[in-house]
């Protein structure tokens, strides 16, 4: 794998792409793919920042607490984020576009809060039980769990996301990848054409939570630090912001859409202090100019004919978020 | 007893201002469907040229405050020009107009991030204590301790509603907004002018955002370029509580989530607060997505 | 096949359906006519269980629909087209026929996944089945382009080769004409009759007289929520209580 990488990296350091902002664009492009199967499934989910942090949290202690090796963390954090996401899938998936964003918006809210608060609940539980104080410290609250090892390498990233990738060219070509295609475009239909609804909607909710905790896991290794701060609904719009930056009509565009927008402060360093005000832009300059994302050919040749001719206004075909 | 009564004296000022700003949130949805995410930094706009008019430019706090409705206010247009109106054009779904709103906000408060910067040298701000006399009113024979602050902001703010309330309903314009809410094309064919009327809509719930964020920097006296963001999850539990689009649901809501807020800190202490109220969220939404005085959500193809 | 027995339907108050009974026997055309708003599109809806009536019972094939899930009601051998198109626009006429017959496929992801004996077998099975569709709809020369960019006509086509990808027992065609040309009209009307000899039972929606004529073995006719006759299509045309329906309210159904 080093020869491989190795003379990766030499290229790509010129331009400001070290190992770490590496290990980062790919972290995030699994929360690309993680939010993309929501969205190819028609559903507007922000729950990956939240299924994330329980990743990083699970991922975290079983490392450090119980000597779990990397790979075992990883399934363990993967784990608990699918397990995590049965009940909350299930009430949540009923509501639709902007209820559904809203319901998940709180859902990664509390994760925040119970994490913010967490040894304090314990303490208190273990405290009635026992009948006598009790001081409980685990997960530290807002200081966040220290001194995690830094377990993940590069290649176990490239590795992950390379069968990630085949597996998504397959889900695609498989039944269930075109059940979520129809839901996507008309979930009355799709369910007329024979389809559970339910079920390959909830499927695909615990999908993209098991990625997102393989993001958690693998980002924790990598900080040494997790915060519940990190995964809050900062993180969840940046999530989206992959998405939308990339387009949805491919999986290979939020993976695009996420080490892009990872890179770029990296690779222009003039952005670095700009780098908040760049995000909010590109959100706004994607959405409205360019709404299939950069990873979109029909969506390029629709802004050059309407760069090269007078602006008119024409409804355009939707895809994925838009 | 005294505190619970102290406490809920607290909860009734920080409901107005939490009603405040739902009522942007809720204004907008009315009429567009849309949920306009950048509303917060709106809020945060208001604190923020506040602040600029009193520690910059020294002005008082009676001039202060129309400056700083005014500049939310026409931010808020901006971001129906920028936002909004391009996607409305395109008939874009309603969700590609929620991500242009969290990129609206994500500009704003980053802007206003630099702005800051330059003039403090840090991220936040703190206006004068003085501002407005700190000694509390006493009622002895209740055993209360007032802020004055904490009065004008109740009674401020219930001129606003009332105000807006009668705009609504009698003034002509009003009569207009509502027609639009009701159906766009319809109000179209009465030769209503649509654009004009999402234009004012967006001018008044910048107006009352701006006037929430304000009275927000007033109360507690400190204010960054994040302050939205405490709120902004909070008016949406409001609106989510008293259904979408529904202007007295969101004062409702605004007062109800504020109640919840001050009660489960005088039970739990201060770090549940949020938690509490999202957790509300949640349900409410499971069990009664369109909220207490909402309508049933009309199923959009 | 298919037994009504005394469906009701209210919305908020109002109601949509009252004590309609009905069935369609097996290998039968059976048409419901009626003016707007009689209750005809909402009668299909119960039927394919996307809303549930608020009494009366159905049966299919000897089984008891009872709040029973669309997916499911697809997967018991009931497909139908839709008033105002609905296919799938992005998706080619091709993959719009084979996700319609998702229900007949068993390949998990995993099969998929791992290229399995059974998803291969399944996937070619999938493309026979669903390119001599379209060569059966004459629509073998459109099957890479994008549904929603069809024309009108192809579109309505598209849709009921969708339905019977499903491999129904029934069909329900809600105004399967609309917008088209009595040439058109007439050729849809020989499909249809095609597909009573492959043993498929039908319900239509229609407008369109001649097509009733053309290919009804019965009509039931529905006004303002009830069954007011039912017959031949002959019967049916000299009922009085019929004509009074008809006359008394501004439709096109005389068309």
């Amino acid at each position: 794998m080093d020869a491989v990488l190795t003379p990766l990296l030499d290229i790509l350091r010129p331009i400001g792409i070290t190992e770490p902002v590496l290990q980062f664009m790919l972290v995030n492009a699994i929360l690309g793919v993680s939010i993309y199967l929501t969205l190819h499934a028609g559903m507007f989910s922000l729950a990956s920042a939240g299924f994330m942090a329980i990743g990083a949290y699970v991922g975290a202690l079983l490392t450090q607490q119980s000597d779990w090796p990397l790979w075992a963390a990883l399934l363990g954090g993967m784990a608990a984020a699918g397990v995590i996401a049965v009940p909350i899938g299930l009430p949540t998936l009923r509501l639709r576009d902007i209820y559904l964003a809203i319901a998940t918006i709180g859902f990664g809210e509390v994760v925040r809060v119970l994490i913010l608060n967490f040894d304090d609940i314990a303490a208190s539980v273990l405290t009635t039980l026992q009948g006598e104080r009790v001081r409980f410290r685990l997960i530290e609250g807002a200081r966040g769990i220290k001194g995690i090892p830094t377990l993940t390498e590069t290649w176990h990233l490239i590795l992950f996301l390379i069968v990630l990738g085949y597996l998504l060219t397959r889900l695609h070509r498989s039944r269930f990848g075109r059940a979520m295609a129809a839901i996507r475009q008309d979930e009355t239909v799709a369910a007329n054409m024979g389809i559970n609804v339910v079920y390959v909607k909830n499927m695909v909710f615990i999908l993209s939570a098991v990625l997102a905790g393989a993001a958690g896991v693998f980002s924790a290794h990598l900080t040494r630090i997790i915060t519940p701060a990190a995964f809050g609904f900062d993180k969840a719009v940046d999530i989206l912001a992959f998405a939308v930056l990339g387009g949805t009509s491919t999986w290979i565009g939020p993976i695009v859409g996420a080490m892009v927008l990872t890179a770029m402060p990296e690779v222009l360093r003039f952005l670095k202090e700009f780098r908040g005000v760049f995000n909010g832009l590109v959100l706004l300059v994607v959405i409205v100019y360019l709404p299939g994302g950069l990873v979109n050919p029909a969506g390029w040749s629709r802004l050059w004919q309407r760069l090269g001719r007078a602006q008119t206004a024409s409804p355009s075909p939707s895809t994925g978020v838009d | 007893m005294d505190t619970l009564i102290q406490q809920g004296i607290n909860a009734i000022s920080l409901g107005a201002i939490y009603s405040l700003f739902a009522l942007g949130y809720a204004m907008v949805f009315s009429i567009l469907g849309v949920l306009n995410l950048a509303h917060s930094a709106i809020f945060m706009l208001g604190a923020f040229f506040g602040l600029i008019a009193i520690d910059q430019w020294s002005l008082p706090l009676w001039l202060a405050f129309p400056i700083a409705m005014l500049g939310a206010g026409l931010v808020s247009v901006g971001l129906e020009l920028v936002a909004f109106r391009p996607l409305r054009r395109r008939n874009a779904a309603r969700i590609s107009q929620l991500i242009s709103s969290i990129g609206a906000a994500i500009l704003i408060v980053n802007i206003t991030q630099l702005i800051f910067r330059q003039i403090y040298n840090s991220t936040e701000a703190y206006l004068p204590r003085d501002l407005i006399p700190s000694d509390p009113i006493v009622i002895e024979s209740l055993g209360l301790r007032v802020q004055p602050v904490r009065m004008l902001i109740v009674v401020i703010a219930l001129v606003l509603m009332v105000l807006l309330q009668y705009l609504v309903n009698r003034v002509r314009i009003g009569q207009h907004m509502r027609a639009v809410a009701f159906n766009q094309r319809i109000a179209a064919l009465f030769g209503i002018n649509v654009s004009r009327i999402f234009i004012f809509t967006f001018f008044l719930a910048g107006v009352l955002g701006g006037a929430a964020g304000m009275f927000y920097g007033v109360v507690f006296l400190n204010v960054t370029p994040f302050i939205g963001e405490d709120v902004a999850l909070i008016g949406l539990t409001a609106i989510v509580l008293g259904g979408m689009g529904s202007i007295p649901g969101a004062v409702l809501g605004g007062f109800l989530v504020a109640g919840l807020q001050i009660f489960s800190i005088v039970i739990g202490g201060s770090s549940f607060r949020n938690a509490v109220v999202f957790l509300l969220l949640f349900i409410i939404l499971l069990i009664r997505p369109q909220g207490l005085l909402g309508q049933p959500e009309s199923t959009r193809a | 096949m298919l037994e009504l027995n005394g469906i009701s339907q209210s919305f908020g108050g109002l109601k949509a359906l009252s004590d309609v009974t009905l069935s369609v026997p097996e290998q039968r055309i059976v048409g419901l006519i009626g003016p707007n708003g009689a209750g005809k599109t909402t009668l299909i809806n119960i039927i394919s269980g996307l809303s549930h009536p608020t009494s009366g019972s159905i049966t299919f094939a000897g089984e008891h629909l009872h709040r029973t899930a669309p997916h499911h009601i697809t997967r018991l051998g009931i497909a139908r087209t839709y008033q105002n198109i609905r296919l799938f626009g992005d998706m080619t006429a091709l993959q719009n026929l084979i996700i319609a017959q998702h229900a007949r496929g068993h390949a998990s992801l995993l099969d998929a996944v791992v290229f399995a004996p059974r998803y291969r077998r399944e996937e070619r099975d999938l493309y026979q089945h669903a390119e001599m569709l379209l060569e059966r709809f004459g629509l073998s020369g459109v099957a890479q382009i994008a549904a929603g960019n069809l024309p009108y006509g192809d579109q309505r086509r598209l849709e009921i080769a969708r339905a019977l990808a499903t491999r129904p027992k029934l069909l329900l065609l809600d105004e399967p004409t609309a917008g088209m040309n009595p040439a058109e009209t007439r050729a849809l009307g020989e499909q249809i009759l095609r597909l009573r000899e492959d043993g498929i039972a039908i319900l239509v929606i229609e407008h369109d007289m001649s097509l009733i004529h053309q290919v009804c073995d019965e009509v039931y006719v529905l006004n303002f929520g009830q069954i007011i006759s039912h017959g031949t299509p002959n019967e049916i045309k000299a009922d009085p209580a019929v004509i009074e329906a008809y006359l008394g309210s501004d439709d096109d159904a005389s068309a």
